[in-house]
């Protein structure tokens, strides 16, 4: 087992500078997920991990030992980290049996004890009985669990999956779901794993890292990363959250503190160090926000769409007074509110989001 | 001479049937025209040849080809086609995937730079690279002379050999084989590789269980191209072979026909026949041995990632330009050294070079100055021609997928695949009589070339053509029609201008191969009709090698002038059309 620590680490391509100063902790057993928008600097700090490009800046260390440095790169081949790739990667002139079998043979490994451990690497991924069965003709997902048992054959200490369900379809997702989630709890291997998919991330993470344009924006555990985001990217990449502008009225007490919004007070979640001022955003979650009857207090809106969605209709609107923000909630059946027409809303709850710059 | 555009394999297949329209009247006189043409070029003068030797003068009878089997000259020369032709492939298929690998997988600089230099042999036809060698080792060599090391007059040149073809086959066709293997590494994705690697396997073991596998399908596919090529050459066997009396099947049937005219023609038939046999059996065993291996690789996804070579760069850095010299900047040098010699063995210094052999192939000698004007006259007809039939061609095989486009394809196809004196041979039977009904003569005149090399080189413009009909899309024709054109009109205003930069590049490679092209005029040419490629050779069978360079250089330098101006289309171009640009 292995822990691995990024460490200020940087990777510049020509004049691009893809990620810059990143440092992620992951202990010994962990499954990280890292999620962020398209071309964030995922796969390239994936990447980085395994050895397949050298870091301009920083240091990466696993298990104890020093893997990338700038000065100082191990190749990718000395690493023992296995990688699943979103493609598969299966070659194609190899069987089954050999795809998952070439670390082995690569080192050295005697003929029985290699069948003996392909076999029981095909049947982790329940997958008994396929040896002899070429890539070319096995299902997507089938191919993925190949994938899968070729990374763990060699008993790697952290394994890296890059978009590992990204090419399969939902109910696929969900079983390989589970099965990664078995197969982490079982071996206590420790796991970076990258996805597109928020629900996947929080399924199967202990905790997630949430990438922007090439810096770590946020690292926490998934009901964290929820319901106290650190700043606004990750308020609203996280489940679609509305930010709101606030003014935060009274110094944290226990957790909360009262703010105004939309013309309204309302006591919120914060940081403990949290003190008035002018100027705050509030992040709050569909489930925060509640219709309420005409003449209940509440923020005149107008309401723009209503989507149905099967059991509830997801409703967007705007306040009357600020037709600039976006909000959106939920509403159970029977959906009354219809677009065109004037309601009221009242946020139940919130988040402030910490000043910037006043890391925690 | 062979140049290819990467086949690929499988295209097509995933093109839509196009929906059923009205059969306009304008569209059918045209396909009925295309089909006319394809079928006067390519499945005539087969089935003639075809016909030549199982029925001759309209009499089933197997004499020809017992009286072919029979005579030993039929075995010896069989046997030394078979040898350099697989001695050829061997070294081609050894040193273009070398350096291909070398290219593509590691962070060598200069590459562009370097794959033009390496993929130019392939532009310069093989009888001018034999002479450019010949002049390199050669006694009289300039070169050696300079630096004192040639051997003394009257010694054998060490080219006059079986290894001597086969080497120059190999240099010839490396660039071949190089062009095929760094196209498929191109299309390997990057995750295969370090999947490898992530299993803890070294860059060697890497490349020997997961590169070198992976690209068994281009090696093959390059193999059988380059064993084709090697056995139907004409040029490298001819300048190299015959003073050593080393006789291949194509140069035995053009001793045959040189000696005794027409009148054996049935018997040439049959050696011709020969070749196209064996060839097809290097292109069926192609096929077997790649169906067994279907390494079909699906994703997509960023080529390898460079290997660092750290401090061994600068050495294989080297090498690479090294390779260069050899192949290319030594020989042309030593070419053209030869060219600027007054007279055989007299040595070159500032004092005796002399420009005397330009002006008089160019301005005195009557076979050479009708060369200049028919060769030039027969390159640009059979580019032009084959444009034009390309564009409208290439539109029913790419867009219009059907089982008869696929024929159609295929039959374009063979005339080039097999040798190209299979194709001089039925020419020559096709015309040895005036045509019937409207008894026209063109045998003993330039024409007959010309339908040789409409037929052949066809394909040079059409493989670009397809492919870069693939690149189009579809609906972009599809609004024209929906806007009311026609199908002439879709054709002149959509079609022709969207593909016109490919099928112009396909004419440019039409124009340097025929330019200086040996193998098929060097059976049908006649005493007016000569053409560059035959008057070189006749000037070096005279000993005149200095004339024979002086004509060489000239086509070389034409060569690098078109290829420079082909870079202007580059910018509207597919990867892969221009062999040269990497
Ligand atoms: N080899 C390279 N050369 C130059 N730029 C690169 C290279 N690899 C990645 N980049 C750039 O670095 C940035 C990050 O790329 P990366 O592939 O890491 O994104 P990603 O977060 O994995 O995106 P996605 O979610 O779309 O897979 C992108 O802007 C990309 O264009
Ligand atoms: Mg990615």
């Amino acid at each position: 087992m292995a822990g691995l620590t990024i460490d200020q680490v940087s990777k510049r391509f020509g004049e691009h500078e893809a990620l810059s100063n990143v440092s992620i902790d992951v202990a010994d057993g962990e499954f990280l997920a890292v999620l962020g928008p398209s071309g964030c600097g995922k796969t390239t700090l994936l990447r980085m991990v395994a050895g397949f490009e050298k870091v301009s800046g920083g240091r990466i260390v696993i298990g104890g030992q020093t893997m990338s440095s700038a000065e100082h790169s191990l190749p990718p081949e000395k690493r023992k980290v296995g990688i699943v790739f979103q493609n598969y990667a299966l070659w194609p002139h190899m069987t089954v049996a050999e795809n998952v079998g070439y670390s082995l043979k690569v080192a050295k490994v005697g003929r029985a004890e290699r069948d003996r451990r392909v076999t029981e690497a095909l049947s982790l991924v329940n997958l008994n009985g396929f040896g002899d069965r070429r890539p070319a003709n096995l299902s997507g997902g089938q191919r993925q669990r190949v994938a899968l048992a070729r990374c763990l054959v060699s008993a790697p200490s952290l394994v890296l999956f890059d978009e590992p369900l990204a090419n399969l379809d939902v109910h696929l997702r969900a079983s390989m779901e589970d099965e990664f989630a078995d197969f982490h709890k079982r071996t206590g291997t420790t796991i970076v794993y990258i996805t597109h998919d928020q629900a996947e991330a929080m399924a199967l993470a202990d905790r997630i890292a949430v990438m922007d344009k090439g810096k770590l924006a946020q690292l926490a555990p998934p009901r964290e990363l929820y319901r106290e985001p650190a700043n606004e990217m990750v308020a609203s990449f996280i489940s679609q959250g509305i930010i709101l502008p606030a003014d935060v009225l009274t110094a944290a007490e226990s957790g909360h503190c009262r703010v105004r919004v939309l013309g309204q007070e309302v006591v919120v979640r914060c940081r403990p160090d949290e003190r008035p001022r002018a100027g705050a955003k509030l992040c709050c979650r569909s489930p925060e926000l509640e219709a309420v009857g005409a003449h209940e207090e509440g923020i005149p809106v107008a309401i723009k769409r209503v989507v149905y969605q099967g059991g509830s209709a997801r409703v967007e609107l705007s306040p009357v007074e600020r037709p600039d923000l976006n909000l959106h909630i939920e509403q159970a059946d029977p959906v009354t509110l219809e677009a065109g027409v004037e309601a009221r809303v009242r946020i139940k709850s919130g988040w402030v989001i910490p000043e910037a710059g006043n890391a925690s | 001479m062979a140049v290819s555009i990467s086949r690929v394999p499988g295209r097509s297949d995933f093109h839509m049937q196009a929906p059923a329209k009205k059969g306009l009247p304008s569209e059918k006189i045209l396909t009925g025209l295309v089909v006319a043409i394809v079928v006067i070029l390519s499945i005539l003068p087969m089935l003639r040849l075809v016909q030549e030797i199982l029925a001759p003068g309209g009499r089933l009878s197997i004499a020809a080809v017992e009286a072919g089997l029979s005579n030993p000259s039929t075995w010896t020369a069989t046997w030394n086609s078979l040898v350099v032709g697989f001695g050829g492939t061997i070294l081609a298929v050894l040193f273009g995937t070398a350096v291909a690998i070398l290219v593509s997988l590691t962070d060598v600089r200069g590459r562009s730079a370097f794959v033009l230099c390496f993929v130019t042999p392939l532009m310069i036809a093989p009888q001018v690279t034999a002479l450019a060698w010949l002049q390199l080792f050669g006694p009289a060599s300039p070169l050696l002379k300079l630096i004192g090391l040639a051997p003394p007059l009257g010694t054998r040149n060490p080219l006059y050999s079986a290894q001597g073809i086969i080497l120059l086959l190999g240099i010839q066709y490396g660039p071949l084989v190089f062009l095929m293997v760094r196209a498929g590494l191109r299309k390997l994705p990057r995750e295969l590789v370090e999947a490898g690697l992530a299993g803890g396997a070294g860059r060697w073991t890497v490349l020997r269980t997961i590169v070198l596998p992976l690209m068994t399908p281009s090696i093959i596919g390059a193999s059988a191209l380059v064993f084709v090529s090697c056995v139907g050459n004409f040029g490298i066997p001819a300048f190299l072979g015959i003073p050593a009396n080393y006789l291949v099947l194509p140069t035995l049937i053009y001793q045959r026909l040189a000696g005794a005219g027409p009148s054996v023609l049935a018997e040439v038939a049959f050696l011709s026949v020969l070749i196209g046999a064996i060839a097809m059996a290097g292109i069926v065993a192609q096929d077997i041995i790649s169906r067994r291996r279907d390494y079909r690789i699906s994703t997509t996804s960023l080529p390898v990632e460079p290997f660092e070579l750290g401090r061994y760069r600068v050495l294989a850095e080297t090498i690479m330009w090294l390779i260069v010299c050899a192949i290319l900047v030594l020989p042309l040098l030593g070419l053209f050294l030869t060219s600027l010699v007054p007279g055989y063995g007299i040595p070159l210094s500032l004092k005796t070079a002399t420009l005397s052999n330009y002006s008089f192939v160019l301005f005195d000698h009557a076979a050479a100055k009708s060369a200049f004007l028919n060769s030039s006259v027969l390159s640009v007809t059979a580019a032009v021609f084959a444009v034009l039939v390309a564009v409208p061609l290439g539109y029913f095989i790419a867009w219009r997928v059907s089982w008869w486009t696929k024929i159609l394809n295929l039959t374009v196809e063979m005339p080039y695949a097999l040798p190209g004196v299979v194709l001089a041979i039925a020419a020559l039977l096709l015309f040895l009589k005036p045509i019937p009904l409207i008894n026209l003569q063109i045998y003993n005149t330039v024409w007959i070339i010309l339908y040789a090399y409409l037929a052949r080189f066809m394909v040079l413009a059409l493989r670009p053509t397809v492919s870069g009909f693939h690149q189009i899309d579809r609906s972009l024709e599809e609004a024209a029609q929906v806007a009311g054109a026609g199908f002439m009109m879709r054709l002149r205003t959509i079609i022709f201008p969207l593909v016109a930069p490919v099928a112009v590049a396909g004419g440019l490679l039409i124009f340097m191969t025929a330019l200086s092209e040996l193998t098929v005029s060097a059976l049908l040419w006649s005493s007016g009709s000569e053409t560059i490629g035959v008057v070189i050779f006749s000037f070096e069978q005279g000993g005149d090698s200095s004339y024979a360079a002086a004509i060489s250089m000239m086509t070389v330098a034409l060569t690098f002038l078109v290829m420079l101006a082909s870079n202007f289309l580059a910018p509207h171009l597919p990867n892969g059309v221009l062999p040269w640009r990497d």
